[in-house]
């Protein structure tokens, strides 16, 4: 088996060869195969940039790998502000003994990501280390989008708003837990990554008025609502029933005392939108099929500025917290 | 064996029209009370489901929930998670236990920030794991610091088997089981509580059988219903409480019958009593020593016992909570959270200064994480 050696990121013939042959062969575009020291890129208006690192075990999960997610990440970052994705870096660094075949999985897997949005990558970066010191491949990628919509923030959502999901959440989280625990509890447990900028495109061509985007990445639901609950000084009311969860990730929370609010996604989003356009923008967003189960979940007040309060379907209420420090089991 | 059909562990226990109902049922049959019901829920597990669920928001007022000491966290002195530090700290060893022990600190530290400073410390989701990691480093010694009540230890017996039977002779065990009814029986005999009625867990009476709990009716006149975690669960072991008093009873009922049945499981009783047997006494964190609360390995088995084995480099002195922090009086059920001074301001779960705020399943936690002005 081909494996990644220290000599690959010497900077010599075998970085050449490995630039050429895989990441130019996948990666092909104008800007990035003039190899210049820096891409010259051509934007209009306002731009967004993000960047992010991308560390995930196991590498390969169902419905994605670290290279989906690294792509997907970064494009969807941007199109929370409206922006179009454009351009992406891409840096690798990858530990000595990597195998090659699974590189090229991941390599090719950005690639098929990148389509998705029409997002390019212009420039990058290869190193290789020693045994040990990464965890198998770490991937950085930053990214440019053109701004579509201007005005979308976390600090702008207005008493009033309507809370939408995208679809069921926790689905990311679930499935790199059981992959790492070697637990198969169900086939049809699978990551929700995926790039988000279509659904978006569609909501801003189709006129809504977003007051704010944000996928739920790490943190999971629970996170961005407080984030926005804070950042924009009002109160979130989310009733319970309408948040989405799937049998096999409520199964998995029950098992080890997690919160689905709490588990990572990395394929759904949260908008806040005014509420005349509320049920258009579900509409608007059930056109996609990773979006069928997009939902109202809650509307926003000013009854405890700073707060989500959960409401359930019994007539009690609670706060829903941020999540604390890291996910670990509870005991009994 | 049929698939497991994950919806099946709460579909239908948390139905709003069921819910509803119970509590309307239990408005009407608290009319009937003579004095208001305090109910302690002796298990960290029901307070977490009282507070998630917004529970007392939806029964009367002379209902009152008392907080128990059924926390395996909550209730672990300072000076046994000082041993699992230590353990840690020594040269060529992996210190493997469950979930949030790793957050908890000890007198100095805490087995979080010792696995930063780079000692190998691992989370594990199921005991039988410690085996696995156990053979795949054969150089190295691997210390299962063992914790929970009644329901936990079954896996630490089948650990014991395993590793017995497969003769891995580098897996350690660091006992901290702990008992219920010994430590109900300290909170009742010392009087101070005003408890009249109690609900049993019953993930403990699946192992033990509801009959652990059968003196305690007699002995201070108090129903006990063995109850299920589940929302629905919970409300239908209150309504019988409630009714229990109403009608002037004092008796053991089950309320989770799909599982758990009087005698429990014998087969995981075997197996604990094989290898494990009571402690003559063990301090409890804010309770202080209650004797034969808590299990330790028989002496038979004194060479896998890290205890024994590792005695040089293991503390002796009793340490105290800080100060200010009444998880004591929490545990012991004569105050609740909001009544602490440092409540949510000097203590929250990101700096805890008591266990009963750093454990997930600690009442503190569940009262900061869920309730705040809701009360």
């Amino acid at each position: 088996m081909k494996q990644v050696q220290l000599s690959h990121g010497g900077g010599g013939e075998e970085t050449n060869k490995l630039i050429h042959d895989l990441f130019y062969r996948h990666f092909k575009n104008d800007i990035l195969i003039k190899a210049e020291d820096a891409a010259v890129l051509q934007t209009e208006g306002k731009i967004a940039f993000t960047t992010d690192s991308f560390t995930v075990s196991p590498l390969f999960f169902e419905g994605g790998d670290i290279g989906k997610l690294a792509v997907a990440g970064t494009v969807n970052d941007l199109a929370m502000m409206g922006a179009k994705p454009l351009y992406l870096s891409s840096a690798f660094m990858i530990e000595e003994g990597f195998p090659f075949e699974e590189l090229e999985r991941i390599v090719g897997s950005m690639a098929a990501e990148l389509e998705k949005s029409g997002a390019k990558i212009v420039c990058g970066d290869t190193k290789v280390v020693p045994r040990g010191s990464v965890d198998k491949l770490f991937i950085n990628t930053a990214g440019i989008g053109q701004i579509m919509r201007e005005g979308i923030s976390s600090q702008t959502i207005r008493e009033g708003d309507v809370i939408i999901a995208s679809r069921d959440i926790g689905r990311h989280g679930a499935t790199v837990l059981m992959a790492r625990e070697g637990l198969e509890v169900s086939a049809d447990l699978g990551s929700d990554c995926e790039t988000l900028w279509p659904a978006v495109e569609a909501l801003i061509d189709d006129k809504i008025s977003i007051s704010a985007l944000r996928d739920a990445t790490r943190g999971g639901l629970a996170a961005v609502l407080n984030e926005w609950a804070e950042n924009s000084g009002v109160c979130l009311e989310i009733e319970e029933s309408a948040i989405r969860v799937s049998d096999e990730v409520q199964g998995i929370c029950e098992m080890f005392g997690f919160e689905a609010t709490d588990l990572a996604n990395e394929g759904t989003f949260v908008a806040a939108v005014a509420p005349m356009h509320a049920a258009f923008a579900v509409s608007t967003l059930q056109r996609f099929g990773f979006c069928g189960e997009a939902a109202v979940i809650g509307r926003v007040t000013q009854q405890y500025p700073g707060k989500v309060v959960l409401h359930s379907a019994f007539g009690s209420r609670r706060f829903l917290d941020l999540p604390k420090g890291e996910l670990l089991p509870r005991i009994c | 064996m049929s698939e497991l059909k994950l919806k099946d562990l709460y579909d239908g226990f948390r139905d709003p029209a069921t819910i509803r109902m119970l509590s309307a049922q239990i408005g009407e049959a608290a009319k009937a009370l003579h004095e208001p019901l305090r109910i302690m829920e002796v298990c960290g597990g029901h307070t977490h489901t009282i507070m998630k669920y917004g529970l007392p928001q939806l029964l009367p007022d002379n209902i009152d929930f008392i907080h128990g000491p059924g926390c395996p966290v909550c209730i672990m002195p300072k000076e046994r998670i000082d041993h699992a530090i230590a353990l840690a700290r020594m040269d060529d060893t992996i210190l493997v236990t469950l979930g949030d022990m790793i957050r908890v600190p000890g007198s100095q530290s805490s087995l979080a920030v010792e696995r930063a400073a780079g000692r190998d410390i691992r989370p594990l989701y199921t005991p039988m794991d410690a085996l696995k990691i156990a053979k795949e480093h054969p150089d190295k010694r691997v210390i299962f610091f063992a914790i929970g009540f009644e329901t936990t230890t079954p896996m630490t017996a089948a650990l014991l088997h395993a590793a017995i039977a497969q003769k891995v002779t580098n897996l350690y065990f660091h006992i901290n089981h702990v008992l219920v009814p010994p430590a109900i029986d300290a909170i009742m005999s010392d009087g101070r509580a005003k408890i009249n009625a109690f609900i049993g867990p019953s993930h403990v009476s699946v192992i033990t059988g509801a009959k652990i709990y059968a003196p305690l009716p007699e002995k201070y006149g108090t129903p006990v219903v063995v109850c299920g975690f589940e929302p629905v669960d919970v409300m239908q072991g209150i309504l019988m409480a409630v009714r229990q008093q109403a009608e002037g009873r004092a008796e053991l009922e089950i309320e989770y019958s799909r599982s758990v049945t009087m005698e429990g499981n014998v087969k995981a009783q075997q197996l604990i009593d094989t290898y494990l047997r009571a402690r003559s006494h063990f301090r409890w964190r804010g309770i202080g020593d209650i004797p034969d609360s808590a299990l330790e390995l028989k002496p038979e088995f004194a060479h896998l016992d890290a205890e024994k084995v590792f005695a040089e480099v293991l503390p002796t002195e009793p340490i105290d909570d800080h100060k200010l922090c009444i998880c004591g009086t929490i545990l012991k059920g004569l105050a609740k959270p909001m009544e602490c001074k440092v409540f949510g301001t000097a203590c929250t779960p990101n700096t805890p200064l008591g266990s009963c705020m750093v454990s997930s399943e600690g009442a503190c936690n569940a009262y900061y994480r869920y309730a705040g002005v809701l009360g």
